[in-house]
């Protein structure tokens, strides 16, 4: 009975097993314990009391809710560029074939690959040479370079499974273009446009480097994050912001998981 | 009467690839036409080029009187059963079959009426609601006809539609397929590799080679008068007479063609032609013997019925055939 599965794991594998996965969370979970904590200027355990006040006090800090705000644009804006590049290079590169679509295919992939450092300077001494001033628009910019990155693998992967004849048998009986487009192709696609999008907007809410060269007076949540992090006052506030940003950004990740996972199943339907 | 499709001196090149080359070619109205090749032969290109999905690079096309070139896939009033199905995973069987109405703007009342008929029509009522995932090959095949039919198309054009299905299968929708086109009695246009596919169902068969028309004519016509060496050997398995054999049984020419079934071995009547032989391999394929003879260094095939009594393996023997079976080429 080798194949037996419910044959037991040795018992030093796993206690290694459960302390990885605790190293990996308890320090999530005490961002959370200390949301909580009376003590505001540093993180002493245990915590002194607990209290539910620091809630009320993000709510009504003008500060958070600027920040928040901003990253919910330049992410909403970011995403919303790399879903329509992203897609439109992944339809060209998955189903024509032109001279140089492995070396397009890879420079799309590069600045995933790049420290965002790299992208973070480079951007900002072209933003410099260009004369652009730096603001919302350059930190969307910076953005949308890894976003385009995260789309168009989703995206590129499910085309290749959308075989090319589905398009043309959509064309053969009198669909044209835009209808092949909204009734083919964006079936097929829209859970991994879906999931890409996702994953986009998450990558930017807590991106830090690329925003740091790329932005001029404003302040991402991340780097609000950061800033708040040095000045000893009110320290729970961003334990509060840190867990609602979690919830928030989690949520939508589980749920492109989901989704792609399903989308696999459809599009493996039809083999 | 207008031609269904017309080809004028049609090329497809790629590069320097000529997948069509200079194609004439008539299809009437109402016909079962068949294009019969290897892979590579051009046959597909030539359906491409009905439906749209290539335009020529050189020549002209005609469906129905109406030029093609230049004519998106989606202006054509042609329908294609595509060799994989191509099948929309996420639509239900009735949504796929609906789907030209739909995009027609057909109320969806009026096109799932019309899919339901489409998918009577070809036997599969009631599967509405599945998903093509859940259809084996032969049902896929029959939504993909009901899917190209409901739009009532001039032309249907068919690509492999049987290559995928087993044997059995294969015969059934042959049967069925000649029948949906004659009641329909609209043209279709078909691809195949198969020559018995081609010789049972179309009424015109176009044999392919190398981006060229070989030969055109009824399947009798192809099957028994190939014009050229490839026709002879593609279509069935016929025997290559060389010129020499051929002086020898007194008919002069420079090749000529001979079907297995048509020789007869050992029984010689006055009028026919007679060659020796030496019987080099002999297999039984069922319902016939098929035993390979040597004349003078040339391989002649016999088809022999299994009820006639069977030469042993060196034997010597008279080949026997009548002169009207002996098909002489004007090139060799």
């Amino acid at each position: 009975m080798r194949s037996d599965r419910s044959t037991s794991a040795p018992l030093g594998l796993k206690v290694a097993a459960i302390g990885g996965l605790a190293f990996l969370h308890i320090p999530i979970l005490l961002i959370f314990l200390y949301a909580f904590t009376t003590e505001e200027k540093s993180y002493q355990f245990p915590p002194p009391g607990l209290t539910l006040q620091w809630f009320a006090v993000t709510w009504n800090r003008p500060d958070v809710w600027a920040a928040l705000t901003l990253s919910v644009k330049v992410a909403t804006i970011a995403t919303a560029i790399a879903l329509v590049l992203g897609t439109l290079c992944a339809a060209a590169v998955s189903q024509t074939r032109f001279f140089g679509r492995e070396t397009i295919s890879l420079l799309v992939i590069l600045p995933i690959a790049l420290p965002g450092i790299i992208t973070g300077i480079a951007l900002r001494s072209a933003f410099s040479m260009a004369d652009i001033p730096f603001s919302f628009w350059t930190i969307v910019l910076g953005h949308a370079t890894f976003c385009i990155v995260v789309v168009y693998n989703n995206a590129v992967a499910r085309f290749r499974r959308v075989s090319g004849s589905l398009i043309e048998a959509s064309m053969d009986l009198g669909a044209d273009g835009f209808q092949t487009f909204r009734h083919v192709i964006l079936p097929n696609i829209g859970t991994a446009l879906l999931a890409g999008g996702m994953l986009a907007f998450a990558l930017s809410f807590d991106e830090v480097i690329v925003t740091t060269f790329t932005g001029g007076q404003q302040s991402t949540l991340p780097i609000w994050m950061l800033e708040e992090l040095i000045r000893p006052r009110q320290r729970p506030v961003t334990n509060v912001v840190a867990m609602v940003v979690m919830l928030v950004t989690f949520l939508p990740i589980l749920a492109a998981y989901y989704l792609t996972r399903d989308g696999d199943q459809i599009a493996g339907a039809g083999k | 009467m207008t031609a269904a499709v017309l080809f004028e001196n049609v090329s497809r090149h790629f590069g320097t690839v000529k997948a069509v080359d200079a194609v004439d070619l008539e299809i009437a109205a109402g016909e079962f036409f068949a294009m019969l090749g290897p892979s590579g032969s051009g046959k597909t290109t030539c359906l491409r080029l009905m439906a749209g999905f290539e335009q020529p690079t050189g020549g002209h096309i005609e469906i129905f009187g109406e030029t093609a070139e230049g004519v998106p896939p989606y202006r054509r009033s042609v329908n294609t059963v595509f060799q994989d199905y191509a099948l929309f995973p996420h639509l239900s069987i009735l949504d796929n079959v609906a789907y030209g109405l739909m995009v027609k703007g057909i109320g969806r009342q009026e096109r799932h009426r019309a899919a339901e008929d489409a998918l009577a029509m070809v036997k599969l009522p009631g599967y509405g609601q599945r998903r093509p995932g859940q259809l084996s090959g032969g049902q896929r095949q029959r939504v993909a006809l009901a899917r190209a039919l409901v739009n009532k198309p001039k032309v249907l054009l068919l690509d492999e539609p049987l290559g995928a299905l087993d044997l059995k299968l294969r015969e059934q929708m042959q049967e069925e397929l000649k029948s949906l086109q004659k009641s329909l009695g609209i043209t279709f246009v078909f691809v195949t590799h198969d020559q018995g596919e081609a010789l049972s169902m179309a009424d015109r068969i176009a044999v392919f080679n190398d981006g060229k028309i070989q030969q055109l004519g009824t399947p009798e016509d192809i099957y028994q008068r190939p014009q050229t060496r490839f026709v002879a050997d593609f279509v069935g398995s016929s025997n290559i007479l060389s010129s020499a054999i051929c002086a020898r049984l007194g008919v002069p020419a420079a090749a000529a063609s001979l079907r297995p079934e048509a020789i007869a071995i050992g029984t010689s009547w006055a009028e026919q032609l007679t060659l020796p032989g030496t019987v080099t391999a002999r297999s039984f394929l069922g319902a016939v013997h098929r035993v390979s003879v040597d004349c003078d260094g040339e391989k002649i095939v016999v088809s022999s019925p299994a009820a006639m009594p069977l030469p042993d393996i060196g034997a010597e023997v008279q080949l026997a055939f009548s002169r009207n079976d002996l098909h002489l080429m004007e090139v060799a």
